[in-house]
């Protein structure tokens, strides 16, 4: 090759514009990234003094003149923390464990697992000099891959038939066999109907504990037993109970900040003896499939709901019914008296909490973007692209709402005889 | 015809509540829909007989709270009488396993005291019953099998079949209470009996203070630079990252709207 350096002054011309949208690719083909100094045409040595620093602990960039640290590469390197901050932690000989079964509603952490378990860590790494290590006990089958990132250090997975559906007893013989060999110094449960509230109060009976029920706060306490007390909430939500935390205790929702700066290794763990089978007084046989209609609207899982929009009431009832939606309305369908007044959703009506939220011919007043501020999906029909409704709607389909509807009830129906044919 | 149900002997466990507003002595309202739940039952099943039990102090305030389910249509409640503070578990157990009825309903957390909703569970454990608890409805008893429905977070319904003798607890989603008729309960009695209970030394241990709100969790955000924060600060809560499906033909949309339906598993 030739000695001679070829230039681009176009290039070079990019390399120094920072406002360039080519810049950043410009920087990277020179391999200088994030290179502070160079020389420019005229022999003149150029700084960018956006290349060299560091990014400081409030998140304010700091540029040490000191020479003790080289700028480029601490710039690089602010940028992969930026990228995975998260630290990773491995207890490799734990001093104590802490137990917590979290509820998995739906196969995933919930809100209220990873409140738990953000608890469960700030108990388990009180004493940095000898940490505990989390232990989660997940029964049946799980959707989940984070249980790391949640703090979870070893992980007990109890997949058997016996714990699927309402099994309190199985479940109770497998946490008693973690207790026989693990013996974790705390138990911690989230206070949920559908998880931890039934168990973990079998759990302690069966353990001879008197549990804490409704914890919400726990501080650290030299004088007690377990070195912890915590509040709870008593009669009716009406009473705060201190005391000294026991063994087992089930803990409200936001309890404590779930666990994001620290990556742990939910090693996977596995019991010795075999669970002895309990001999179950109680069979489930499977949820019953209720009316829609009857269920309330403030806890229906799935709304569809009529506003102005919707010409063909018929239509929309029959829809309502192929889908097995609880049926709702906006305030102008309640006025126009195509729906009963404790349909109506919103600000005057009922707040919902809906997984699935289909409204049809609903433009999106302020008092029903209110009351739907809790559903997960909101989907609309509507006829004008504009409206506020299409803002919220995480899928929209500007269209006429009869049609729709009639070509979604076609589409379920043929699904359904299709299912029923396989069978 | 033969009858081929027979009635089933019930005790309900109930307790004095506290109004949640003016916090006077009234009947409690789980307890009062298990009783109601227990009603229905005696109507479903001839022959069944219902007997109210509660265990604590007799006083003026909590006679008067008691009396509220004695005016559901009972005659007679059966007090076991304690001194203020202490421990109703063990009395409770002895007498009812001194003469054991095949299924106990209580209410899933008491209105007063501590309000852990152990009890249940506690007496489970002591007699060796199994229980099921939120219960919505009993559907059916045979051949001391228990048909029952257990209710779900949002509005479902979970069918079980639990082996009598049995407790179980009834939460918001049983049948709502009758009202209480005044003058019937006046003229029913109260047949209180002694017993020897002990203090709950735990819990006059324990400080108990009204209610603090709970503090409201502030949105953490972790930025590294200025400019993070920024976006973090300014951001508006809706991002409008929705999908919009304009000229499509009707069977499009609906098979966009379906996919998502059943992504989020809500079809049955």
């Amino acid at each position: 090759m030739s000695e001679i350096r070829r230039r681009d002054p176009r290039r070079e011309w990019i390399a120094r514009n920072r406002l360039h949208p080519e810049h950043l690719s410009v920087l990277a083909e020179q391999g200088v990234g994030a290179a502070s100094e160079w020389l420019g045409p005229n022999g003149v040595v150029r700084k960018n003094p956006h290349a060299i620093g560091f990014i400081g602990p409030n998140g304010v960039k700091r540029i040490d003149r000191s020479g003790a640290q080289q700028g480029g590469q601490a710039a690089a390197e602010g940028t992969r923390a930026a990228q995975d901050s998260r630290r990773n932690v491995i207890i490799e000989a734990p001093a104590f464990l802490v137990a917590v079964v979290p509820e998995l509603s739906g196969g995933r952490l919930s809100g209220h697992d990873k409140d738990l378990l953000g608890l469960a860590r700030h108990l388990a790494d009180a004493d940095p000099e000898h940490p505990g290590a989390v232990l989660a006990v997940v029964f049946g089958e799980h959707k989940e891959d984070a249980f790391g990132e949640a703090g979870i250090d070893r992980l007990l997975h109890l997949d058997d038939d016996a714990y699927v559906g309402f099994a309190p007893e199985a479940r109770l013989a497998a946490l008693s066999a973690v207790e026989r060999e693990l013996a974790p110094r705390h138990w911690l449960l989230p206070d949920s109907p559908l998880g931890g509230a039934d168990l973990g109060r079998r759990l302690a009976l069966r353990l001879g504990e008197r549990p804490a029920t409704g914890v919400w706060q726990i501080e650290a306490d030299g004088e007690a037993p377990l070195g912890w007390r915590c509040t709870a909430r008593g009669a009716a939500e009406s009473l705060d109970i201190q005391r000294p935390l026991p063994r087992v205790a089930l803990a409200l929702a936001e309890c404590a900040e779930p666990v994001d700066e620290t990556r742990h290794a939910a090693e996977p763990l596995s019991l010795a003896e075999a669970i002895p089978s309990a001999l179950s007084r109680i069979e489930d046989l499977g949820q019953v499939a209720v009316d829609p209609a009857g269920v309330a609207l403030a806890e229906a899982e799935f709304i569809v709901s009529g506003g102005n929009g919707v010409k063909d009431w018929d239509g929309f009832h029959h829809a309502a019914k192929v889908l097995g939606a609880t049926e709702g309305a906006s305030r102008v369908a309640v006025d126009d008296g195509f729906m009963a007044r404790d349909r109506q959703v919103g600000a005057t009506g009922t707040w919902v909490t809906a997984r699935v939220y289909l409204a049809v011919g609903i433009s999106g007043a302020i008092q029903h973007l209110q009351g739907i501020q809790s559903c997960d999906k909101v989907v609309t029909i509507n006829l004008d692209p504009g409206c506020d409704m299409i803002k919220r709607a995480d899928l929209a389909v500007i269209g006429d709402s009869a049609e729709i509807l009639a070509a979604l009830v076609a589409k379920v129906e043929q699904q359904r005889g299709g299912q029923r044919d396989a069978a | 015809m033969r009858p081929e149900q027979q009635g089933v002997e019930v005790a309900v466990l109930v307790s004095v509540g506290r109004h949640p507003i003016t916090g006077r002595a009234r009947r409690a309202d789980q307890d009062a829909r298990g009783l109601e739940l227990a009603l229905g039952l005696e109507r479903q099943l001839p022959g069944s007989r219902v007997r109210l039990l509660h265990a604590g102090p007799r006083g003026e305030e909590s006679e008067a709270a008691l009396r509220g389910y004695l005016g559901m249509g009972l005659d007679t409640l059966t007090l076991l009488e304690q001194a203020e503070g202490s421990d109703a578990i063990p009395a409770l157990a002895e007498h009812l396993a001194a003469a054991p009825p095949q299924l106990v309903i209580t209410g899933a957390r008491a209105e007063r005291g501590e309000g852990s909703g152990l009890l249940p569970y506690a007496l489970a454990e002591r007699l060796g019953w199994p229980l099921v608890n939120g219960l919505a409805a009993v559907e059916k008893v045979e051949n001391g099998v228990a048909t029952v429905l257990q209710a779900l977070p949002r509005g479902q319904r979970r069918r079980l079949e639990v082996r009598l003798p049995a407790i179980v607890s009834v939460d918001g989603a049983a049948p709502e209470a009758r009202q209480s008729a005044f003058g019937p309960a006046r003229r029913a009695e109260l047949e209180a009996t002694p017993v020897v209970a002990e203090p709950d030394q735990e819990l006059a241990q324990w400080q108990l203070s009204p209610a603090r709100k709970r503090p409201k969790r502030l949105k953490i955000v972790k930025a590294a630079s200025a400019r993070d924060r920024f976006k973090a600060a300014a951001a508006k809560a809706e991002g409008g990252s929705g999908q919009v499906l304009e000229g499509v033909s009707a069977e499009q949309g609906a098979e966009a709207i379906l996919k998502l339906i059943e992504a989020e598993g809500v079809l049955r």
